[in-house]
């Protein structure tokens, strides 16, 4: 078994990548990019706008069966009993699995364990929507004739599904396997508390003690869910000999084949997972749901299995994020210096263990420099999907909260609330609160050129307000293998294992082109299977472009090594006297003046006389991915009557160290902000007494459409990472962090009401207002 | 029992058997291999199996196979002809309006239609033309950029 399997989580091991370990080749301030920083169009782009790129759901094998999950309507039942001897009975259906054909071959890693659990539930179902049966039939109709003719006997338990609920003394115990971990001496009765975590550093109490104005608030977040439009779907097919295929939407197809493989029992290099075309994932396709049960049943079967997810089950059953509840306490004095800050944040896992409260309590304070700093975070059980990454995952919720306190201090102190930040921003040197020093970071930058934006001043109108707020994310790097192989026509093939979410392909294309010094359309990127290329990590924490391109480089120059060999042996001149310049080997010194360079186009032609293919390949565990920053300004206009509220005007200001494409780097920032934009005001997870998810779906789950959202201005700064070749930092998921707290603090700044509760639906504005009204 | 039916995709006359029970979509996808509408909601929510029916934009989940019988369907794989790609799917590349792409094509039939109907619209026309499609991705600043850019274009 691969030990990477036992990465359950993405961000696991993100905290030992946030500080510049690695100073690969520092190009700083590096200014003559040709291809770098231009905007050419996407190698995918024509297949997307015709409809000939297959997503998940696009593809099918010959004599593949239509695999359903059977989902439990209970949010805590015992499975006291799985009949499934009459819908085995009824013609067409070809196989049937529950836990049972699930054997467990995780050994003790209880990550896995879980997701095992996850993707069917074992003795206990413990959410609404979780898998409990699966059936393969010839088509549709019959495999949904056979759920309803599988009988589950359940024994209803107690449930709880809120945050808060689930930590009060009697509440009803969600995963008896989990003692709180963390706490010493450990606990030796379970509870709904799976972790406590701390961090920080300095006298809290002692900083309080100095402090000339404090500010605390308790705030709550609901549940959202990463929204991707494209449903999960997966194509399986495991042979009898052992082997097995897998065509599947996810946005690592590397860590998907470990997982599935060790959930089945199988070597790894046993079963070849190709990614298909991924309509959005945002860290919601990262866990493995439906592949495994997919896999089970077409072994089986013995025939192939497509299963994709219906909108209602991606709702119940996958994503999404922690719903939270966090305190929030910091003082100043007068002068504006921060000399305390402490936070409790409380977040929900669903009924498995997860470490979203330990990233709320690591990014909670990140922006800022602080000498008194304390987070305790503790991870909430509760009868509700297993949480699953959602775009920098858990840093909104904190920024939310401590952004929404740091705009209340500012203003009780009598500062402007950006010159307070400035104030206080942390700076290369800084020891962040979760740790690490930090090197050369952008948070003062976008701050300053907050300042200074004409969003900034800006007139406004009646029952309109403006907001502002700071993100951080810590972006990180892992494992990426890259092969570059060159045709006998020269152009270049460029392999990734890095799934492209969002243009990477294009992006990655444009290093190794510039690296190699030929024109971006020599050079097609394609994404390989696990059967083509080493090993990669997901698509997340940022990394897709910034991993795979510091690959792509290191493979070009290993290619050029190979193109430098070629071109001696070409001219039967020795390798040193040969440079690589402008995409053409040249030979050095004035003994040479009459040997014309030769490109690489030329090298490649005379390959097979010069020693055969010409390739440059590269394994590395990408080091140093540069900490991010950003700073949002939003207008807010709301209206008194219906709580209402409409986002007149958005602007985001991120650092990119080095924007390899800008276009896809304003859509990251666009993408993100809308996301957030959604998430404060609109969109949540509503449970009902009896535990069941009341709107899952897009009518009733409601994230922002095109009407709602105006322009989204972005501002990219470049403050280069030294830790990459070209200075690129990950640009994706910075731009989530901010929104919830810079609407929140616009909504303040109209009505002189602070809002402590997300989403800012109508509902509870008005609540607000009202209160407000009152006092 | 299978229905007979007769009709018309991309200008191609196509008769195809569906239960009748069977949406336009899965019609569209499982049976005529026309994959490049999206199932993302079933239910009309999400507009990525927008086709057009006659002209009009239809959410193809929400229209039964059966009852395409006589009507002229297009789809987003019936929106180029050849090599030469419509206006829309030019600026939408090059705008980058579409980071993961799923929900492209039913944004491309549905600002199709609406640039037919009207084809010099605001700002606020253009979101409100396309609001029943929903991207999650791009924010729908670029996307409705390249409509704007479209537009031109197709007003010549």
């Amino acid at each position: 078994m691969a030990s990477e399997s036992t990465m359950a989580h993405p961000f696991e091991d993100a905290p030992n990548h946030v500080t510049p370990t690695v100073i690969h080749d520092p190009v700083l301030a590096r200014t003559d990019f040709k291809s770098v920083g231009t905007r050419p169009l996407r190698p995918d782009g024509l297949d997307k706008v015709t409809g000939r790129a297959r997503y998940g759901a696009d593809f099918s094998m010959p004599g593949q069966l239509v695999g359903l999950v059977l989902r439990s309507p209970h949010a805590h039942a015992r499975i006291r009993k799985i009949d499934t001897s009459k819908a085995e009975k009824l013609p067409g259906v070809k196989a049937i699995v529950t836990a049972a054909d699930l054997p467990d071959h995780t050994g003790g890693d209880q990550s896995m364990y879980d997701i095992l659990e996850n993707c069917m539930a074992r003795g206990v179902a413990k959410y609404d929507g979780h898998a409990v049966a699966a059936v393969a039939a010839v088509d549709a109709p019959t495999a949904r004739k056979a759920l309803k003719l599988i009988k589950v006997d359940y024994e209803v338990l107690p449930h709880v599904t809120d945050v808060d609920e689930a930590v009060k003394p009697g509440a009803p115990l969600v995963n008896p396997r989990l003692l709180t971990e963390g706490v010493e001496p450990r606990p030796t009765k379970p509870s709904n508390i799976a972790k406590r975590t701390e961090f920080g550093h300095g006298d809290v109490d002692a900083g309080f003690k100095q402090a000339d104005v404090i500010v605390t608030r308790s705030f709550r977040t609901e549940q959202t869910h990463q929204g991707y439009i494209e449903p999960h779907a997966c194509v399986a097919s495991v042979s009898p000999d052992g082997t097995g295929e897998l065509w599947v939407c996810t946005q690592g197809h590397f860590v998907y084949r470990n997982h599935c493989a060790m959930l089945l029992g199988m070597d790894v290099s046993r079963l070849r997972v190709t990614s298909s075309e991924i309509g959005g994932g945002f860290g919601g396709k990262t866990h493995v749901w439906a592949e495994p049960v997919a896999l089970a049943l077409s072994r089986k079967a013995n025939r192939p299995v497509k299963i994709t997810m219906t909108r209602d089950e991606v709702f119940r059953a996958s994503g999404p994020t922690s719903a939270t509840s966090i305190d929030v306490r910091i003082g100043a004095r007068k002068d504006g210096t921060i000399v305390a800050a402490d936070a409790t944040l409380r977040f929900s896992c669903g009924p498995y263990y997860g470490m979203w409260a330990e990233l709320g309590s690591m990014t909670a304070f990140a922006c800022y420099d602080l000498k008194n700093v304390r987070t305790v975070g503790y991870e909430v059980l509760v009868n509700r999907p297993k949480t699953a990454a959602y775009r920098a995952p858990s840093a909104p919720m904190a920024a939310f909260a401590v952004e929404s306190v740091m705009d209340e201090l500012a203003h009780k102190i009598g500062m402007n609330e950006v010159d307070f930040r400035i104030k206080n921003a942390a700076r290369q040197g800084t020891k962040a609160s979760y740790g690490p020093v930090y090197g050369p970071i952008g948070i003062g930058a976008t701050l300053e050129a907050a300042k200074k934006h004409p969003h900034m001043s800006a007139p406004l109108g009646k029952n309109q307000g403006r907001g502002m707020a700071c993100g951080f994310w810590f972006n990180f790097g892992g494992q990426t293998c890259t092969d570059i192989n060159v045709g006998p026509d020269g152009s270049v093939t460029l392999t990734v294992g890095t799934v492209d979410v969002g243009g990477s392909r294009a992006s990655i294309a444009l290093c190794v082109a510039e690296e190699l010094g030929v024109s971006y359309e020599q050079v097609k990127c394609i994404v390989a299977d696990t059967g083509s290329l080493g090993h990669n990590d997901m698509t997340d924490g940022s990394r897709g472009t910034f991993s795979s391109s510091m690959a792509g480089i290191f493979a070009a120059r290993n290619a050029i090594t190979v193109l430098r060999e070629r071109a001696a042996r070409m001219w039967e001149i020795p390798v040193d006297d040969v440079k690589w310049e402008d995409g053409h080997a040249k030979a050095v010194g004035e003994k040479y003046g009459n040997l014309a360079p030769l490109s690489l186009k030329e090298i490649a032609a005379a390959a097979v006389n010069t020693g055969g293919p010409i390739a440059g390949h590269s394994e590395i565990v990408a080091d140093g991915a540069g900490v991010s920053f950003a700073t949002h300004i939003a207008d807010v206009e709301v209206d008194p009557e219906t709580g209402r509220s409409k986002i007149l005007r958005y602007t985001v200001i991120q650092d990119a160290g080095k924007a390899v494409h800008p276009a896809y780097v304003e859509g990251q920032y666009q993408g993100g902000a809308a996301q957030g934009i959604g998430w404060a005001l609109n969109e949540e997870y509503i449970y009902g007494k009896d535990g069941r998810l009341q709107n899952a779906g897009f009518l009733d789950y409601r994230i922002p459409v095109c009407s709602d959202l105006p322009m989204i201005d972005t501002q990219i700064l470049e403050i280069p990472n030294p830790n990459h070749p070209y200075g690129v930092r990950g640009v994706g998921e910075t731009s989530i962090v901010p929104p919830l707290a810079a609407i929140a603090n616009a909504m303040s700044n109209a009505f002189g009401v602070r809002m402590t509760h997300v989403p800012m639906s109508p509902p509870r504005v008005l609540k607000a207002l009202e209160a407000a009204k009152k006092a | 029992m299978a229905v007979l039916v007769s009709t018309t995709i991309n200008g191609d006359n196509v008769e195809f058997a569906c239960d009748p029970h069977e949406s336009l979509l899965d019609v569209l996808r499982n049976r005529l291999g026309l994959t490049g509408a999206k199932e993302g909601c079933g239910t009309g929510d999400c507009g990525s199996c927008s086709v057009q029916v006659d002209g009009r934009v239809v959410c193809a989940c929400l229209m039964l196979g059966v009852e395409a019988e006589g009507h002229e369907i297009e789809t987003v794989e019936g929106m180029s002809h050849g090599v030469e790609l419509h206006p829309l799917q030019t600026k939408f590349i090059e705008h980058a309006a579409l980071q993961c792409g799923v929900c492209t094509p039913g944004f491309l039939m549905a600002a199709k239609a609406l640039l037919e109907k009207n084809p010099d619209p605001t700002e606020e026309e253009i979101r409100f033309g396309l609001a029943g499609n929903l991207c999650r991705c791009t924010g729908y600043d670029k996307i409705v950029r390249a409509v704007q850019d479209a537009a031109k274009v197709m007003r010549g």
